[in-house]
């Protein structure tokens, strides 16, 4: 099926996420959408596919105008999305899965979709045991089978956002396999991910985004160096940074494990020094956050030893770590960092060292006004932080944290923030570690993580770099080692 | 929240009466029944005589207990539906403590006394259960509560009709009554005891100030309203929801133990009267303000007592007071979303 997007726009709030988007993709083609996180390309995906709806633009199928509603809805249409993390029922069997989103009788047919889906498994290659329960199987088995299920409820294009991010090198190979087959069946298949190198292996033409909009279109042979500037921007001379002197360390990891149930890092060493800032750099979900959350004994490593400051706090609980002067910045400032429906006051009252049981109001006053001003936060005492722009909730948490610190993680210090509130914060970041606490942060900006940080730890798929020193390091390089090239 | 806005809520709020006393006329026209004469038989019933003022404020002391506590949870971000059941628990062991006590040569103005304070152990006890299987077993405590509270009835039972059963046969009246002295002091003439009426302000008292003014207070809000976000600002969340369950806990213990002490003077098998889940509705409400709670009881509480004479007056069932208050409730929250959607329609 040939799909036409015409001018799709789409805002979140102030946030404008797809601006004038125009995509045009003939029947039969693999098609590679690239971009780094947040430059719409799964806003694009997900308003093709239903789950949200488009401000303003048309969406054209075989040149045909038609509304899109609702997932059911593109499905109808012959629209399927895979989702980066599955979207499936882990507690049901294969089977009913596999028959879920099918419309028509009260009573379904089992054995009819059961010899349907062995029919479908065998021509593609797969082996799920239809009676299994989805929880035994492996990610790459429940891509699978959603492919299948997708492909049985009669898609004619098949949309797959980030699909490689959980699953194994072989399961990949089988994956693509897949997906050429079905472009020759005359499936349209769209692509979306952040890997240079799947990009260039899969697809027959690729469109690149950046802030919401599509920056580029190309077709084979790829040219990475062209595609990395494309992602990314131009690439901007930095200016002259002070080099660090490493004096003491502060933090040592030696051997450190960690785990989630989909990545796993073997044996992370790093000794990290008084006053340095680390940069993690990676794209969203390679495992930064679990490292930093790691760091803060948020995440317990399953193997390994963490000393601060010559202290073994390996296993030891959030507060403890807290105890010991370490702090942790969340990215969701609203979800995780403040307290929504408390007012900036109360919030300083919180994060202070509690005297006595009963609040001192015209203290904690004081201290608030005072903070306001030092932070210069747009706001109130008696604002309430919900009501906060972005930049305000940001400087509020930043506000919000003790003195003295011996290490601060921070999760995206800078992300929605303008250049001006961005160099702000990072001045008021700059003066702690020149008071000598150790800044360790996740950041999807490239250039920030250069120009910030004294060493950068890199992570993809599943691994750490060794440290790599920023003042040698160009934002090409960084990128490439972000998209799994030169590793 | 700016004049307006404020003018707008107590707007919606009053329809919400409005249209909950529609919603009770209907009712009543449907089953054949007189509304205003209905209605004119709930006032007098609840304060035509100073025994009825006298009647209402004995509802009026479980039901402060009870939603005080419940406030306290609700802060924490908490359904303690197992109000009920903690209620029950405080009158059991307040029961207990006097039978113990009521032979030996302790002044009964200390058994009392010592009465109470079990029937709020009691309470914080079993609060603590639903803590515990919630904080460490991962049992929501909506579903924790409901259980607790079947076997807090199943227990009462067995107690009237097994150990603590009256001389000769058990019945479902309850236990043998206490002996006078073993009764809260009673105002000369009416069922109302000053005590339990001081013990049920002094709670809410404590409550309001305990949320409005303390760090305990503050901490128990953030964990509420963001628990992810309190534990990050170094606030042991699990300890505070704890804490949270065993002080409501104790408030409905304390309920319980009045009950005991000050209304019934025995264990009866349904000791808690239902106060705790109109507590409930009463936290609900008042959108868990504390100062409201005293006039949003004392309504309930006359509905309640009201309603009595109803079935003999006008041949209508008494849970006539039950359809208006579980209507009032459904139309409050009803027009909160209402006006919240209405606000952000506004907004755009």
């Amino acid at each position: 099926m040939n799909v036409e997007l015409r001018n799709i726009h789409k805002y979140f709030g102030k946030v404008h996420a797809n601006d004038g988007i125009s995509l045009s993709i003939s029947s039969g083609t693999l098609q590679g959408v690239l971009g780094e996180n947040g430059a719409g390309k799964s806003t694009l995906m997900k308003i093709l596919s239903g789950f949200i709806q488009a401000d303003q633009g048309e969406i054209l199928l075989d040149g045909k105008e038609v509304k899109i509603h609702s997932p059911a809805d593109a499905i109808e249409h012959g629209i399927g999305m895979l989702h980066q993390d599955p979207l499936d029922f882990p507690p049901m069997r294969v089977i009913d899965n596999f028959i879920i989103g099918q419309r028509g009788s009260i009573f379904p047919n089992r054995a009819d979709a059961r010899r349907q889906l062995l029919e479908l498994e065998e021509q593609f290659g797969f082996s799920i045991d239809p009676e299994n329960y989805v929880d035994t199987l492996t990610v790459g088995e429940r891509q699978q089978l959603e492919i299948l299920r997708l492909l049985w409820l009669g898609a004619k294009v098949l949309i797959l956002d980030e699909p490689t991010t959980g699953i194994s090198a072989l399961q990949k190979t089988k994956l693509f396999a897949t997906l050429r087959k079905l472009a020759e069946q005359g499936m349209t298949v769209i692509f979306v991910s952040h890997k240079l190198e799947e990009v260039e292996d899969l697809c027959q033409c690729v469109a690149v985004f950046q802030r919401g909009q599509v920056v580029g279109e190309t077709k084979p042979p790829y040219v990475t160096d062209d595609l990395v500037k494309m992602m990314f921007g131009k690439v901007v001379t930095l200016e002259a940074k002070q080099a660090f002197a490493a004096q003491k360390v502060l933090l040592q990891l030696s051997d450190i494990k960690i785990e989630d149930y989909r990545l796993r890092f073997n044996e992370i060493n790093v000794d990290i020094c008084q006053g340095e800032v680390i940069g993690l750099a990676g794209m969203e979900g390679s495992g930064q956050r679990l490292f930093l959350r790691a760091c803060a004994g948020l995440l317990r490593p399953a193997g390994g030893q963490l000393i601060l400051d010559g202290q073994d706090l390996t296993g030891k609980s959030y507060h403890a770590y807290m105890r010991n002067r370490v702090a942790y910045v969340p990215a969701a400032r609203l979800e995780e960092g403040l307290v929504p429906g408390l007012n900036l006051m109360e919030h300083f009252i919180l994060s202070e060292v509690q005297r006595g049981f009963f609040i001192n109001r015209e203290r904690c006053l004081q201290i608030t006004q005072k903070r306001i001003q030092d932070f210069s936060i747009r706001g109130t005492s008696a604002s309430r932080v919900e009501e906060l722009s972005g930049g305000n909730q940001q400087r509020a948490l930043l506000a919000l944290l003790r003195t003295p610190l011996k290490l601060l993680l921070m999760e995206h210090p800078t992300r929605g923030l303008d250049i001006e509130s961005s160099i702000w914060i990072w001045s008021k970041l700059k003066e702690r570690c020149l008071q000598g606490t150790t800044i360790i942060f996740i950041s999807s900006d490239l250039e920030d993580i250069l120009h910030y940080s004294d060493r950068i730890l890199v992570f993809f798929g599943g691994r750490v770099s060794s440290p790599l020193d920023a003042s040698k390091t160009t934002v090409d390089q960084l990128g490439q080692l972000i998209g799994g090239k030169g590793w | 929240m700016n004049i307006r806005s404020r003018w707008l809520n107590f707007g919606f709020q009053l329809a919400a009466v409005f249209m909950a006393l529609v919603f009770t006329t209907l009712v009543l026209v449907i089953a054949q029944g007189q509304p205003l004469e209905a209605y004119k038989n709930i006032v007098i019933g609840s304060f035509g005589s100073p025994g009825k003022i006298a009647d209402v404020l004995v509802a009026w002391v479980p039901l402060l207990l009870a939603a005080s506590g419940l406030l306290i949870t609700f802060a924490a971000g908490l359904w303690n539906i197992g109000i009920e059941g903690q209620i029950t628990l405080g009158a059991i062991f307040t029961t207990w403590m006097l039978r113990g006590l009521q032979d030996s040569t302790v002044p009964p103005a200390m058994i009392i006394g010592m009465g109470i304070l079990a029937g709020a152990i009691g309470g914080a006890v079993w609060a603590s259960l639903a803590g515990v299987l919630k904080t460490f077993g991962g049992v929501n405590e909506i579903f924790g509560g409901l259980g607790l509270n079947f076997v807090a009835t199943a227990l009462t039972l067995w107690l009237i009709f097994g150990p603590w059963k009256r001389p000769g046969i058990g019945s479902m009246s309850g236990t043998e009554p206490f002996p006078q002295a073993l009764w809260l002091p009673q105002i000369e003439g009416f069922r109302l005891s000053v005590w339990s009426l001081v013990i049920g302000v002094a709670v809410l008292i404590l409550v309001f100030l305990l949320l409005q003014g303390t760090y305990f207070g503050l901490q128990l809000k953030a964990v509420g309203k963001n628990g992810r976000a309190a534990f990050l600002l170094g606030i042991p969340t699990s300890r505070y929801q704890m804490m949270a369950f065993f002080l409501c806990g104790a408030f409905g213990g304390l309920a319980g133990a009045i009950q005991v002490v000050a209304v019934y003077h025995r264990l009866i098998p349904s000791i808690s009267s239902g106060y705790g889940f109109l507590g409930l509705l009463v936290a609900m409400l008042v959108n868990y303000v504390p100062l409201w709670i005293a006039p949003v009881a004392l309504f309930f509480a006359a509905l309640n007592i009201g309603s009595i004479q109803l079935p003999i007056v006008l041949k209508l069932d008494s849970a006539l007071s039950g359809v208006l208050q579980g209507a009032l409730v459904l139309f409050v929250l009803m027009m909160d979303g209402v006006r919240r959607q209405f606000l952000e329609k506004v907004k755009r």
